[in-house]
C-alpha cells in the first residue's frame, strides 16, 4: 500500500506546487508594478526622514572630520575648523553655498546668514583657523553651532523625525523641547487628531439612525433611499467642495436664507474657518460611516429584540442593550474608516480652511513645494503613515482581511 | 414578514424622531450638491438665489474655453489609460489570488491593497520625488502609472468578490473538455465575470477621473486634468463656468452609479445561473 501511495502523494504535492506557481505567475505582473510604481517611491521618501546627505554633499571635510569632536561641551580642534574654512571657500566658489546655508538653517537660528556672513569674512590663508572662524563670526565659539553642524553631517539623522514632534538635540545629544515659538508640529498633529475624532464622532451620530432606518425598511424601500447615500458618495469631491463654498460663502445660501428670515443681520463667517472644515468633511465622510453600518445592521436577525421584548425590556432597553451591541463592529469599522480618511485630507481643508485649520497633510505638502525642506516633509509623512498603519492593522482585526467593501 | 400592527405611542413617537433625523441627514447629504445645479443656468454672473433669468451661457463658456475642454480630454486620457492598465493587472492578479493559497499570501495582499490605505498625500508626494529624477514629472506617462497604481486595488477588490461565487468546476469542465488556459479565461470565465470586471473598471475610472492630489505633485501644465481646473478655480474665484463644470461631473456621477447598479443586478443574476 505504502508503495503505491508515496509517489502519488508526491505526485500531488507537485501538482499543488505548480498551481501555487501559477497562481503566483497571475498575481506577479500586478505586484512587480506595485512594488516598483507605488512601494519603492513610498519606502524612499520615508528613507528621506532619517537619511540626511544635504550638507556632507557640499562640505564633505568637515562632516568627515567632526565625528573626532568628542568633548561636546568644548570646541572641537583645530583640524575641524580648518576643514570647515576648506569647506566654506570651497562651496562658495562652486556656488553650492546656499546648500550648506538652507540645511544649517533648519536646525540654527539665522543659519542662513551664519553661513554666508562667514564666507564673506573668511580670509584666504590663516596661521589658526579656529581664530580666523571665529573672527569672521562669533558665533562659531559656540559649541550649539557646531551641534548643528554634527547633527546635519548624516548619512543617518533623528533630526527631522526630532523635528516634526517638536524635539530637538543640545551639542551634547540631549533631546529637548523646541522653544515655543519654533514649536508648531506637536500642535498640528493634535489639532488633525482632534478634527479626525470630532468628524468621525459626528458622522457616527449622523449615520447611525439612517443605517438603522435603511437596514430596518422593506428592501425595496431601503435600497431606493439608499441612493440619496450613494449619489453624493459618487459624486465628485471637488463638486462637493465647490458646492459647500457656494452654500456657504458670504452671500451664500445659508447667509442670504439667514437674512431673509431675519435671524441675523449680517452674514456670518461660515467658511475658511473650523466650521466650513467641519461641515465639508463631514458631508464627504459620512457615506463611509453609512455604508459599513448597514451593512452589519442589515445581518442582525430582528428576532433578539424581539425575545428581549416578549422577555419585558422596555424598547429602549432592548435597543440599548440587545441592538446597540451587535452594532460594535460596524460601529468600529465606520468609525476607523473615516478617522483614517479624516487625518489623511488634505483637498478639502485646503480649499475652505482658514490658515489655522489645517492639518498635517498640508504641512507634508508645504514642505515638498512652497518650502523646499524634503527630510521634514517626509518626517511628517512618517508620523502620518505610521499613524494611518495602526489604525488600519486596528480595522483589519475588526472587519477581517481584505474587509474592504466598495459600494 | 409583517409589521406588528399595533404600536405604542412611544414606539410612534421614536420612528418619527428616527424619520425626521434621517430626513434632516439626507437633506445635509443632497441639498448642497443640488443647489448648485440651477445655479449653472443662471443668466447672472453671481452664484445667488433668486437667478435672475435662465441661460446656457456658461455651458457655453464650458465649452468654448480651451482651457477647460483641455482639461477634460486630459482627464480622460488619463482616466481611460490608467483604467485599461489597471483593470488588465488587476484581473489577472485577481485570478491568481482566488486560485490557490501559499505563504505570504497575506503580505502580498497587503501590497496589493497599500494605495488605498497610505494616505494621499503621502502617495503624490513619495511619487514626485520618485518621478523628478526619472524625468516623469509633467509627462503623461508618469501620471497614468500614479494612476495605475492608485486605481488598481479596486479592481483587484471588486474581481476577487466576483471571483469569490463563481463555480470554478466550469473551468475545470472547460479544461477536461479539452481547451487551453487562455481559451477557457476568454471564452468561459471572463464572460461570467465580466460584471465585476465592468464594475471594477468603473471604480477605477472615478478613482482617477476625481483624483487632484497626486495632479497637483506630478502634473505639469501640459497635464492639467478637470479636478485640477476645478481645484485653482476653487481657490481663486469661484466662477459659474465652475457650477456649469460641477453639473456636467454630476451627471457623469449619476451614469456611473446607474452603470454600476445594473452590473451589480447583472451579476447577481448571473450568479444565479451558475
Amino acid at each position: 500500500m505504502s508503495e503505491q501511495n508515496h509517489p502519488l502523494k508526491a505526485r500531488l504535492r507537485r501538482a499543488e506546487r505548480m498551481r501555487q506557481v501559477k497562481a503566483f505567475g497571475l498575481i506577479a505582473p500586478l505586484l512587480g508594478f506595485l512594488l516598483i510604481s507605488f512601494v519603492v517611491p513610498i519606502a524612499s521618501m520615508m528613507m528621506r526622514a532619517v537619511h540626511d546627505t544635504e550638507l556632507s554633499s557640499v562640505w564633505p571635510e568637515v562632516t568627515a572630520a567632526i565625528p573626532s569632536w568628542r568633548d561636546r561641551k568644548a570646541l572641537p580642534d583645530e583640524a575641524v575648523f580648518a576643514a570647515l574654512a576648506h569647506d566654506i571657500k570651497a562651496s562658495h566658489k562652486d556656488r553650492t553655498l546656499s546648500t550648506a546655508a538652507r540645511r544649517l538653517n533648519y536646525d540654527l537660528r539665522n543659519g542662513r546668514s551664519l553661513v554666508f556672513s562667514t564666507a564673506r569674512a573668511l580670509p584666504e590663508t590663516a596661521e589658526r583657523w579656529t581664530d580666523a572662524v571665529i573672527a569672521a563670526n562669533g558665533r562659531w565659539a559656540d559649541p550649539e553651532t557646531w551641534g548643528a553642524v554634527y547633527r546635519a553631517s548624516g548619512p543617518v539623522t533623528g533630526f527631522f523625525l526630532l523635528a516634526a514632534l517638536d524635539r530637538n538635540r543640545t551639542a551634547t545629544g540631549r533631546i529637548v523641547v523646541a522653544p515655543p515659538d519654533e514649536a508648531l508640529f506637536l500642535d498640528v498633529l493634535k489639532r488633525t487628531f482632534v478634527v479626525g475624532l470630532a468628524v468621525t464622532l459626528i458622522c457616527l451620530a449622523l449615520g447611525y439612525p439612517v443605517a438603522y432606518l435603511l437596514a430596518t425598511l422593506p428592501p425595496d424601500r431601503g435600497n431606493l433611499l439608499m441612493i440619496l447615500v450613494l449619489l453624493p458618495f459618487w459624486t465628485s469631491l471637488l463638486v462637493r467642495t465647490a458646492a459647500w463654498v457656494v452654500v456657504l460663502q458670504e452671500h451664500g445660501l445659508v447667509n442670504n436664507a439667514l437674512i431673509w428670515l431675519g435671524i441675523i443681520e449680517k452674514p456670518m463667517r461660515l467658511i475658511y474657518n473650523q466650521v466650513g472644515v467641519y461641515v465639508a468633511m463631514t458631508h464627504i465622510l459620512l457615506p463611509f460611516m453609512i455604508l459599513p453600518l448597514y451593512s452589519v445592521m442589515k445581518a442582525i436577525p430582528p428576532t433578539y429584540v424581539r425575545a428581549a421584548r416578549s422577555l419585558g425590556a422596555a424598547p429602549a432597553t432592548a435597543f440599548l442593550r440587545i441592538y446597540v451591541p451587535q452594532t460594535l463592529p460596524g460601529i468600529g469599522a465606520g468609525g476607523i474608516l473615516v478617522f483614517i480618511m479624516a487625518i489623511g485630507y488634505y483637498i478639502t481643508p485646503a480649499l475652505v480652511g482658514g490658515a489655522g485649520d489645517q492639518l498635517i497633510s498640508y504641512f507634508i505638502a508645504y514642505y515638498t513645494s512652497s518650502s523646499v525642506n524634503w527630510g521634514l516633509a517626509s518626517a511628517l509623512g512618517a508620523v502620518l503613515l505610521a499613524a494611518t498603519m495602526i489604525l488600519y492593522a486596528v480595522y483589519n482585526r475588526l472587519v477581517g482581511a481584505g474587509g474592504i467593501k466598495l459600494g | 414578514m409583517a409589521a406588528p400592527s399595533v404600536r405604542t405611542p412611544s414606539e410612534r413617537i421614536w420612528t418619527a424622531v428616527l424619520w425626521a433625523v434621517s430626513v434632516l441627514v439626507f437633506f445635509f447629504l443632497l441639498a448642497p450638491i443640488l443647489a448648485i445645479v440651477p445655479l449653472s443656468f443662471s443668466s447672472g454672473q453671481f452664484l445667488t438665489y433668486p437667478i435672475p433669468g435662465f441661460s446656457l451661457r456658461w455651458y457655453a463658456e464650458f465649452f468654448q474655453s480651451e482651457q477647460w475642454t483641455g482639461s477634460l480630454a486630459n482627464s480622460l486620457i488619463v482616466g481611460i489609460s490608467a483604467t485599461a492598465l489597471a483593470t488588465a493587472l488587476g484581473t489577472v492578479a485577481s485570478l491568481g489570488l482566488v486560485r490557490a493559497d501559499f505563504r505570504g499570501k497575506g503580505l502580498i495582499m497587503g501590497v496589493l491593497l497599500s494605495p488605498m490605505i497610505v494616505p494621499l498625500v503621502i502617495t503624490a508626494v513619495g511619487f514626485y520625488f520618485f518621478f523628478a529624477p526619472l524625468g516623469l514629472t509633467a509627462t503623461f506617462p508618469g501620471l497614468i502609472v500614479a494612476h495605475t497604481a492608485l486605481a488598481a486595488p479596486f479592481v483587484v477588490v471588486t474581481v476577487t468578490a466576483t471571483l469569490a461565487g463563481f463555480d470554478m468546476n466550469l473551468a475545470r469542465a472547460s479544461a477536461s473538455l479539452g481547451a487551453g488556459p487562455s481559451t477557457t479565461f476568454f471564452k468561459v470565465i471572463l464572460p461570467l465575470i465580466a460584471p465585476g470586471v465592468a464594475s471594477g473598471a468603473l471604480f477605477a475610472f472615478a478613482t482617477s477621473f476625481d483624483e487632484v492630489v497626486i495632479v497637483l505633485f506630478v502634473a505639469g501644465p501640459g497635464q492639467r486634468t478637470l479636478p485640477r481646473e476645478m481645484f485653482s478655480g476653487i481657490r481663486e474665484n469661484i466662477s459659474p463656468t465652475i457650477t456649469a463644470a460641477a453639473t456636467i461631473l454630476i451627471l457623469l456621477s449619476i451614469v456611473l452609479l446607474a452603470a454600476l447598479e445594473l452590473l451589480r443586478r447583472r451579476n447577481a443574476r448571473m450568479r444565479g445561473q451558475a
